[in-house]
């Protein structure tokens, strides 16, 4: 666990290109967990399928479990957690849907499971292709989130992923999470880290309680009357908000080791930016590269790009965005509630406490793997631009659909 | 300012299309360049017309967006030339290089007016005359290094031969059989 790290000096990265499922694989082989069960579903299938090459190349001593459902790939995963194992999954889309039940369970339990979600759009119409709406439907279950931009990122944040959820102020679960194929599929450089200052940092798995522990008898999951039900419930959200600690000293434990550090969110060209995208995933490199354009013409373009989501830093985002004129809070999910996505929700009750007065509005963009191009980026800045003039607009609208 | 390239591959699901992106992303990657390489998902099947792309730069790439406007465009299947539009935003200062056995003459009426340059080879042929076997893809990976002079040939050759000798380890005569590939595409490349 964290305490006992013992590289926090930096080390020498390895050069090396691959994809973003690789790079989770990558740093499952380096950590070495206990036990992994899972249910193979595009675009996450490539990685049960790398960990069983190495267990079957002995590479690593994981235990696998080929389950005949996501439902019962969570339930696994529990049984093993709760037993005491450093245990994960990793699913997509319809298969993280069929978790649902389980989510819930995993996180009110209490059981550091790791998930690798490599993020695909939910049916229908039926649709392999990135989009948020699957980790974003299971917001509320409990689980902490971590996005990444591209395929560093993932492998960077995988390796976060233990020393926070195993953290003993927080034992929650942990979803790590990708953009399907865009990411996931797509051989990119990366600089990976050594075995050993990666299995130094991951730790070992000694929860205070567990299942096969000698001498202590315990349930896990057990009914839980009214009287006391609702104080599980505070003390589970008390973890989340302790959460919050905990995943900024990890990112800056792991920025010492590996020259990279982490927070909650990343500022490209921010603090003096007029004009502001907040983001999730691989398409903030594409905002990135519309900055890049529209700073050199001298335009005050900035990008928020969110990597935790749950806990939800709302203050934190706040202040990020007090000097934002107009700001453009991007959903890669539909929230059906009329209004518009579920990050436009978080953000703009982040910026009502903070009386912030900003133009804000919500842009749903990338649907169903909907390809996000400089020019799109590029021609929502130009109207913030006009917004910022006065211009009328929509609070909710949709960017790049068909004519 | 910094130099990239962008790459747009058609082929046929099971061709190798895909492979051969990936496999010029990963030789990029080690002649020193910042590389993308990636597929374009959908209910692909054996067959069905597939989209690949690569992006090969001297600096960090940080777009993860389709490439619409590809400096070249390689067709590993000439039967896609009626089926999908595969000069489309192609820069007229890049080029194509089709597999086929036609020439560039029979070729060109097939390509919507497009002006750059325009390459063909005959894979099957070199890939009788090395492999053996039907492979499109090692042919075409050539050809592509060929016409858009992205890395030095020896360069790319001494690469290629390191990670198949690798690859092969335990299968000497599948090297000396794909080198020759390599080397035949390198020089039947027609303009």
């Amino acid at each position: 666990m964290s305490e006992n790290r013992l590289y926090t000096e930096p080390v020498a990265g390895i050069p090396d290109r691959m994809s973003g499922n690789e790079a989770v694989a990558n740093a499952i082989r380096q950590i070495n967990p206990d036990v992994m069960p899972a249910f193979p579903i595009t675009p996450s299938t490539e990685i049960p399928q790398f960990v069983a090459t190495m267990i079957s190349n002995g590479v690593i001593d994981t235990e696998f479990i080929p389950v005949e459902s996501e439902h019962s790939s969570m339930s696994a995963a529990m049984g093993a957690s709760a037993a005491g194992a450093r245990t994960l999954t990793a699913t997509s889309s319809c298969g993280l849907a069929y978790m649902w039940e389980m989510l819930y369970v995993a996180a009110s339990d209490r059981l550091p499971v790791v998930m690798a979600v490599v993020n695909r759009a939910l049916t229908g119409p039926i649709n392999i292709n990135a989009d948020h709406s699957d980790s974003m439907g299971a917001r509320d279950s409990g689980w902490i989130q971590i996005y990444a931009e591209n395929n560093q990122e993932v492998y960077d944040n995988f390796i976060q992923a233990y020393p926070i959820a195993e953290h003993k102020d927080v034992m929650l679960p942990v979803m790590i999470c990708q953009d399907g194929f865009i990411t996931s599929h797509a051989v990119e450089n990366i600089t990976l880290l050594p075995d050993e200052p990666v299995k130094a940092f991951a730790g070992e798995f000694e929860p205070e309680h567990y299942l096969l522990k000698k001498d202590e008898t315990m349930a896990v999951g057990p009914y839980a009357v009214s009287k006391y039900c609702m104080e599980a419930k505070k003390a589970q959200a008390e973890a989340m908000k302790r959460a919050k600690d905990v995943i900024l000293e990890v990112g800056k434990q792991f920025g010492e080791m590996s020259g990279r550090t982490y927070g909650f969110f990343e500022g490209y060209e921010l603090e003096d930016a007029e004009y502001v995208c907040v983001a999730i995933g691989s398409a903030c490199g594409t905002i990135k590269e519309a900055i890049r354009a529209l700073r050199a013409k001298g335009v005050k373009a900035g990008l928020l790009k969110v990597r935790v989501f749950r806990p939800f830093p709302a203050e934190e985002i706040a202040a990020a965005l007090q000097h934002a004129k107009v700001i453009a809070i991007m959903d890669r999910c539909e929230g059906y509630s009329a209004q518009g996505g579920p990050l436009a929700a978080d953000v703009m009750a982040a910026l009502y406490r903070a009386k912030n007065q900003a133009e804000a509005f919500n842009v749903l963009y990338g649907l169903s793997g909907r390809d996000v191009q400089v020019e799109d980026i590029e021609g929502l800045y130009a109207q913030m631009q006009q917004i910022a003039e006065g211009a009328a607009y929509e609070t909710y609208q949709y960017m790049g659909l068909r004519e | 300012m910094s130099k990239l390239t962008e790459f747009r591959w058609h082929g046929r699901g099971g061709q190798g299309a895909k492979t051969a992106a990936l496999l010029l992303a990963d030789v990029a990657f080690k002649t020193g360049n910042h590389v993308q390489g990636f597929p374009e998902y959908g209910p692909e099947r054996m067959g069905a017309p597939i989209t690949a792309y690569d992006r090969i730069s001297d600096e960090p790439i940080l777009v993860h967006c389709d490439i619409h406007n590809p400096d070249y465009v390689a067709v590993v299947d000439e039967t896609l030339l009626s089926a999908v539009d595969v000069t489309s935003g192609l820069k007229p200062e890049g080029g194509i290089l089709i597999n086929t056995s036609r020439s560039k003459e029979e070729i060109l009426p097939l390509l919507n007016g497009y002006t750059g340059k325009v390459y063909t080879i005959d894979a099957r042929k070199v890939c009788m005359a090395t492999l053996g076997k039907y492979f499109p893809n090692t042919p075409m990976l050539a050809g592509m290094v060929k016409i858009s002079g992205v890395m030095d040939e020896d360069v790319f050759l001494k690469e290629m031969e390191e990670s198949l000798r690798h690859k092969f380890a335990k299968k000497p005569e599948v090297l000396d059989g794909n080198m020759q590939a390599l080397r035949l595409a390198l020089e039947s490349v027609c303009k």
